[in-house]
């Protein structure tokens, strides 16, 4: 079988002690927060950090509070299996359906909501072992120089593929980001950065603490949707994220559209939500206009599983399904 | 409760006299008096499975036992120039590196085909070939170690696709083979196809694709060996056949056969993948020589998947001429993607031909077959060997043609059946057949004729039908011997236990072995203990595959209980004075049928025995009859008996996305009988899954980086996560239906289960397909963007445009039954192919 590299595991017991330990080590040293993903990609060397803070024991990330009229915070410790239920399930109903699709019932109850933020970006010319990546030399996003995705790039277009990720962006979710120096909250949506490498604005000595879910306004709608070979399992291959408020009447008054799993980060429809305001969602002239203004966007590329042009192809059909949702 | 069950009838007593025949092979009919076959029995080894406490080959270890990593090949194709393992050996903890030098000796699993070094000693043929292990004190120093093994390697041309294996003479993955870059060519006339042709009202032709896919055992490969003081090496692998481990160990190792040990655990699924004596089998138990310490290897998932030995991927081109209804000449091309060794091939090529007679009468037959050699990962049996691949591409051809035919193909299965008692175009032996039952069946509970056509756009019904074999008839190292043997031993406390090489790979075969037994003696199930997949405590069973068990062991089986019992009886009779022929054998008792209150104990009757004559044991062996065919490769197909298969699929086809979602599975088996029920199901939706598991999603492909960047040729999802299979999401609901006309081959008339089940499930899908949505894909796995592919396309048709020239040689000819052949060929003489037991 495979066996992690060697490593020194580090256990706090405060987040206090959590983000002094990572000040000191900086670069040297990854957040383990359920380790779902981290472990694996350990075991196959995509990931080696000298040092692993288990944050385990630090209460105040498991930590749940406000609701549905003053927001809700979610520590980042929040399993996946806890978001999928309860508060957030009655509230942002997107939000726990995308939780509830991430991998597996067994994965979830381990996997937490910071650590799917966090996800390392994906793809398959790097979700490999060692042994693998030696045999093609390697690639840009580890030990090696090309992007084999598309040999001619300057950049890597390893794909972002958290679930919840396009949610919280388009619920307009901020985050908080703590160290040693203190902490700043700021936009989901700003965690991000469109580059398969340095995809996360978090610096080392950072640790994501907690997510903070804006108030449930009247006449709000949330949907995702999340495309993948099966149901159960998958990462996804495109992820419909969309957050709506309607009038009385049923008009959309203001509308958020993020897409998920098409680049290096969660990739927002602003054209299509732009266009989406004050028309209706039971008109399916506008379903179909905003979904095909939504996925102009996407960028899929052929680095996860289908086939590229069916993703292409079959990415605007899945907006409109999400958009219909939304209306319905 | 317990009360009741006392007084619950016992099955009725079978006397030994020949008025009430006890069963036998042979024995047909309903099964009164039969107190455990057929019975939904618990498996024996069922409690083990549940409660985790089942030990299986990984579970092994040893005190002090060292830790080996193999060290693949990173590169497709390359001559090995060196391997420096000093910087490895230099690593604490590490004890000793193998390389090719230390395995001169090659093997393999056929005779024809001994192209495998343990480690690499001259070329790497693949990525993943292995070329040195590393032995250390622990696992992760092993593998630490491995990394700093250096390789220099001299690249060679990658050849990836049997179209480029066909174009490239130059260089040659192996210096043998029928053609450069070519295992094997394979080409049979059954009478005059081209004339039939001809003469017929219409013909048709299609081209079809099946890709290649693996096994997917959950569990993985793992092997211990360590050799005794007094220098016996023992191997416990998770192995599907411990007797070709014991073979390939003995040669490879230069190690006298009488000095080995195998033992095969129970497995955790084998479907073929653990068919082969692999690499790492034969490296781990040198290491043991070597260091004299126990020694372990865990293969990884990837490990595994560059094991292989799946699918063949198979281009297939069909020609059939239909008159009157009728097939009156039919042709078949194939063209198989071997990967870098023979395996089994050379048998995998002929089975994508041998069964393509015994389903549906036609006059006349032409088979042309093609391995060849490409850098990747080698083919091999999986369930269903070599035949899927045409299996698929048969049941579309017929839908299709069916269409053309303006005829329901249900009804056209059912009226062109090949009847009982036939000897096909291509020489192969029909007995039994339940093939218009199966396909009556599936037809009946389906609601076919009502609902075919008629459930809308975008949802559709498709039939498909198939057989396959119950045990080969010739054993691939040919010879006399017998292919499996059973022991007895009866002890004082009544206690039975039965030895055989056979291993259960999780399909149940020590339950049959213990049921059968327990079925003769009149005992119960559970005082039967098995001792199986141990080649020191068994006689030799060519192992699980090929369907083979339960007839062949359970014929043994039958042999040496029915040797037992009439010692028992023998020495019965004198204590109780009662005639042989009047003593019954039920309920754990010896009885007289006239008197059963005059009997003894089923462990009385042992002592009695043991008393008379000393210990109780006995033997049984069982070896296929004469097969049919006697030309050169007729000794692939033929079977003691075939099983027959009908399915029908439900899809639910999403037009805007091609998406396909199977609603319901209709299957009928035809088993002969069911020994055990419950566990014949399991084995029916068993295959079904994977069937549709492969119809639906999976394939064993492999990825190639631009070519002026890099010759790489990787497998492109080696992990559970990505090499797609069904979960439980995409399992519709099966609906099983056991046709049971007991077969005389069969041990109580059983036929084979394992495998056959699988056959229709792609080629219904496909034709479910075509009846939601009006395409064709003419490819398996029918995954949603070819059929976007055939909606948009002219001919509504998705599927493979050409099929490669092949230099295909001088055909064998052989003249079917019913134009005066005698199963030879008529241009082959010096070759004819000798029987078993003949001499040279």
């Amino acid at each position: 079988m495979m066996r992690l590299p060697r490593f020194r595991y580090l256990a706090p017991a405060s987040l206090l002690e959590a983000v002094k330990v990572l000040g000191d080590l900086g670069p040297e040293a990854l957040p383990l927060a359920g380790g779902t993903d981290l472990v694996p990609n350990m075991k196959r060397r995509q990931q080696t950090p000298a040092n692993l803070v288990g944050l385990r024991g630090v209460a105040e990330l498991r930590a749940v509070s406000g609701d549905a009229a003053r927001g809700l915070t979610l520590g980042a410790m929040t399993r996946l299996a806890e978001v999928e239920r309860g508060a957030v399930a009655a509230g942002w109903p997107a939000l726990a359906r995308a939780a509830a699709t991430v991998a597996t019932p067994a994965i979830r109850n381990t996997a937490t909501l910071g650590g799917n933020l966090c996800l390392d970006t994906r793809c398959s010319y790097y979700d490999q072992t060692e042994e693998w990546r030696r045999s093609i030399g390697y690639c840009m996003k580890r030990e090696g120089e090309t992007c084999w995705v598309a040999p001619g790039s300057d950049r890597c277009w390893a794909v972002s593929s958290s679930d919840t990720a396009p949610v919280l962006c388009a619920l307009g979710a901020e985050v908080t980001l703590r160290s040693r120096g203190g902490e700043r909250r700021i936009p989901a949506a700003d965690l991000f950065a469109d580059d398969g490498i340095r995809h996360l604005t978090r610096r080392p000595d950072e640790l994501l603490t907690a997510v903070h879910l804006p108030p449930v306004e009247p006449g709000q709608r949330t949907v995702y949707l999340k495309l993948r070979r099966r149901g159960s399992f998958d990462f996804p291959v495109l992820g419909v994220a969309g957050r709506v408020r309607l009038s009385a009447g049923g008009t959309v008054e203001s509308a958020r559209i993020f897409l998920g799993a098409v680049g290096s980060r969660p990739q927002e429809a602003r054209a299509a939500a732009d266009f989406l305001v004050g028309r209706r969602l039971g008109d399916e002239e506008t379903v179909r206009e905003a979904s095909r203004l939504a996925t102009q966007i996407a960028k899929p590329m052929q680095n996860t599983d289908l086939t590229l042009g069916w993703r292409k192809g079959v990415a605007r059909e899945y907006a409109a399904r999400a958009l219909r949702e939304l209306g319905s | 409760m317990a009360d009741d069950r006392e007084a619950a009838p016992r099955p009725g007593p079978r006397a030994l006299d020949d008025d009430r025949p006890a069963p036998r092979p042979g024995a047909v009919g309903p099964a009164p008096g039969l107190a455990a076959v057929g019975k939904p029995l618990r498996k024996v080894d069922v409690r083990g499975k549940v409660t985790g406490e089942t030990r299986f080959a990984d579970d092994y270890t040893m005190p002090g036992a060292l830790h080996m990593k193999l060290v693949r090949s990173t590169v497709p194709h390359a001559r090995l120039l060196s391997v420096d393992a000093s910087a490895a050996l230099a690593v604490k903890g590490v004890r000793c590196v193998l390389t090719g030098k230390d395995f001169p000796i090659a093997y393999g699993l056929m005779p024809v085909s001994q192209d495998e070094h343990p480690l690499c000693n001259d070329k790497v043929r693949f990525v993943g070939d292995p070329v040195a292990a590393v032995v250390a004190a622990d696992e992760l120093t092993a593998q630490e170690a491995a990394a700093l093994v250096r390789v220099e390697y001299e690249p060679l041309q990658t050849i990836a696709t049997p179209q480029e294996a066909l174009a490239t003479a130059d260089p040659r993955i192996h210096d043998y083979g029928d053609a450069p870059n070519v295992h094997k060519l394979v080409a049979f006339d059954f009478g005059d196809v081209p004339a039939a042709l001809a003469g017929a009202d219409q013909v048709f032709e299609d081209r079809f694709f099946y890709q290649g896919n693996t096994h997917l055992p959950i569990e993985q490969h793992a092997a211990l060996a360590w050799v005794d003081p007094d220098g016996r090496l023992t191997v416990v692998s998770s192995t599907q056949v411990a007797h070709y481990v014991h073979k390939a160990l003995a040669r490879a190792l230069a190690l006298p056969p009488a000095r080995i040990r195998v033992i095969a655990p129970p497995q955790g699924g084998g479907f073929g993948g653990k068919t082969d004596p692999f690499n790492h089998e034969i490296v781990v138990a040198k290491a043991a020589l070597v260091t004299g310490r126990p020694v372990k290897v865990a293969l990884s998932r990837e490990e595994v998947f560059l094991c292989h030995r799946g699918r063949h991927p198979t281009l297939m081109r069909m020609r059939t001429g239909v008159k009157d209804g009728r097939i009156v000449g039919h042709s078949v091309e194939t063209v198989l993607d071997g990967g870098a060794y023979g395996s089994y091939g050379v048998a995998s090529v002929h089975y994508t031909g041998a069964l393509e007679t015994v389903t549906y009468r036609m006059d006349r037959y032409r088979f042309r077959g093609c391995r060849t050699f490409t850098n990747k990962p080698p083919c091999g049996p999986k369930r269903g060997h070599g035949t899927p691949q045409p299996r698929f591409g048969l049941e579309v051809h017929l839908d299709k043609i069916c269409e053309k035919l303006g005829v329901d193909p249900a009804e056209w299965r059912i009226r062109n059946a090949v009847p009982p008692d036939t000897v096909v175009a291509n020489w192969m032996r029909v007995r039994t057949t339940g093939l218009v039952a199966c396909l009556e069946a599936v037809v009946k509970a389906s609601g076919w004729r009502e609902r075919r056509g008629r459930l809308g756009r975008g949802r559709g019904l498709g039939i498909a039908a198939s057989s396959y074999m119950t045990g080969a008839g010739i054993s691939i190292t040919f010879g006399d011997l017998p292919h499996t043997g059973v022991q007895l031993l009866l002890d004082r406390g009544g206690g039975v236990t039965a030895f055989c090489g056979a291993s259960d790979v999780g399909q149940g075969s020590d339950n049959v072995l213990a049921l059968i037994v327990a079925e003769v003696l009149g005992v119960e199930v559970g005082d039967v203990k098995v001792v199986t997949g141990d080649t020191s405590l068994g006689p030799v069973d060519l192992g699980s595959y090929s369907s083979r068990v339960t007839i062949m062991m359970g014929n043994a089986a039958i042999q040496a209980a029915e040797r037992a019992r009439d010692r028992l009886a023998a020495a019965a009779a004198a204590k109780l004075e009662v005639p042989a022929s009047r003593l019954c054998f039920a309920g754990g008792r010896v009885f007289d049928v006239e008197d059963p209150a005059r009997g003894l104990t089923f462990a009385e009757a042992v002592q009695r025995a043991e008393a008379q004559a000393g210990t109780v044991g006995t033997v049984g062996s069982y070896s296929p009859p004469t097969p049919t065919p006697r030309y050169k490769g007729g000794g692939v197909g033929p079977s003691p008996t075939y099983s027959y298969s009908a399915a029908v699929v439900e899809v639910e086809a999403d037009e805007a996305t091609g998406e396909l979602s199977v609603e319901k599975i209709w299957v009928a088996h035809d088993i002969g009988r069911a020994l055990n029920p419950v566990a014949a199901r399991g084995q029916v939706v068993g295959s079904v899954y994977m069937g549709l598991s492969e119809a639906l999603m999976e394939e064993q492909e492999f990825r190639r980086l631009p070519p002026k960047l890099s010759r790489a040729l990787v497998h492109q999802a080696p992990s559970m996560l990505e090499y797609k299979s069904l979960t439980f999401h995409e399992m519709p609901e099966v609906e099983t239906i056991l046709v049971e006309e007991p077969d005389a081959m069969g041990p109580y008339g059983a036929k084979e289960v394992g495998q056959g089940p699988l056959l229709p499930i792609p080629p219904a899908l496909a034709n479910a397909v075509h009846d939601a949505l009006g395409v064709r894909v003419d490819e398996v796995p029918i995954t949603p963007h070819k059929v976007l592919a055939a909606l948009a396309a002219p001919d509504r048709r998705y599927g493979p445009a050409a099929f490669p020239d092949v230099p295909w040689p001088e055909p064998l000819l052989v003249p079917p039954p019913w134009e005066g052949g005698d199963g030879k060929a008529t241009n082959d003489r010096k070759r004819e192919r000798r029987l078993p037991g003949a001499k040279p």
